[in-house]
């Protein structure tokens, strides 16, 4: 047994996102004139050992958020845990 | 003056830094690889540009965990001084000794260019030589330049007078035409509270003589040297 965590890291949206902003002008010229809004961020996987509770797997990924992944000046941050 | 340059992997303008210290400002240079601890009892910590760690997750948000970054955190409490350049600024924002992030330029190229810069502030131990109103002509070398801060760190960046430099056009204009990246309010460079940490985009160690075409880094060389004479350094 193994816990997996998907961890979603994106800016908040005080923060401007030239990239989102490039990539929805390139879709608005292919003709997706539909779309009206994109924000790009990071997606990470994170596996940890079966031995830790599924509490603490989310105690410990909050952390790794806060600590490394995620910007708090910048960035927000989400996660999902699932057992493997 | 004793300078300790810190070296992470990734550094690039770790020389640049020891170079314009040791042969144009004839000073004391040590470097410091990122997993020493021992900053060798500099009087100035200078964290250079690069890209360290790759720029892996964001700028700086790996090298702000190596073991020297610890040090140079205590020696910022104690009060040392403190100047983190390009990639270097970026460090000193993760580690939480500036406030505020860099984020990627708006025009999302990588600008490498001279720039000028107002200074704002000179009653710091890194401006002290300049006039406040002068402009800098300084390069600038970044992808993730464009400084960014909430409305309440904004305010509290100008009560406390830590806005120190800011792009501007030759005339020294604060324009949104002269700001290269998109930086809020054109902000170039800030210093803590206690002024003894200052980061910065444009490079300073890149503009120390008139053969790099620029010799106005010089002063700010200058101000820090300017500013041990008298001063008790941290241990």
């Amino acid at each position: 047994m193994a816990w997996h965590v998907s961890v979603y890291v994106t800016l908040k949206p005080s923060v401007m996102d030239p990239q989102g902003a490039t990539v929805q002008r390139a879709l608005n010229q292919m003709g997706y004139t539909h779309v009206t809004g994109v924000r790009v961020g990071k997606f990470t996987e994170l596996e940890f050992d079966g031995s830790l509770s599924e509490m603490d797997v989310k105690k410990q990924a909050d952390e790794i958020c806060d600590k490394l992944l995620a910007n708090p000046n910048t960035e927000s941050y989400r996660f999902t845990v699932e057992k493997k | 003056m004793r300078f300790s340059v810190t070296v992470f992997p990734g550094s690039n303008c770790d020389h640049d830094c020891e170079y314009v210290l040791r042969d144009v400002e004839k000073q004391d240079v040590q470097m410091i690889w990122h997993k020493d601890t021992d900053l060798k009892n500099p009087d100035c910590v200078v964290v250079p540009g690069g890209f360290s760690y790759g720029d892996y997750l964001r700028t700086g948000a790996i090298a702000r965990f190596s073991p020297v970054m610890k040090s140079v955190a205590d020696f910022a409490a104690k009060g040392g001084l403190v100047i983190g350049i390009c990639n270097g600024f970026q460090i000193l924002c993760e580690a939480g000794l500036l406030p505020g992030a860099l984020i990627r330029n708006k025009g999302l190229k990588f600008i490498c260019q001279n720039v000028y810069i107002r200074v704002e502030n000179n009653q710091t131990p890194f401006t002290n030589a300049c006039k406040v109103g002068q402009t800098l002509k300084i390069p600038i070398a970044h992808g993730e330049g464009n400084y960014f801060i909430d409305a309440e760190g904004l305010k509290s960046l100008k009560d406390n007078n830590q806005i120190i430099v800011r792009y501007c056009d030759e005339k020294g204009n604060v324009t949104p035409e002269a700001n290269p990246n998109g930086s809020l309010e054109n902000i170039a460079g800030i210093c803590n509270v206690n002024r003894n940490v200052f980061g910065l985009m444009p490079h300073p160690d890149r503009s120390g003589e008139d053969i790099l075409g620029s010799h106005d880094g010089h002063l700010i060389w200058q101000s820090i040297l300017a500013a041990k004479v008298g001063a008790k350094c941290a241990d």
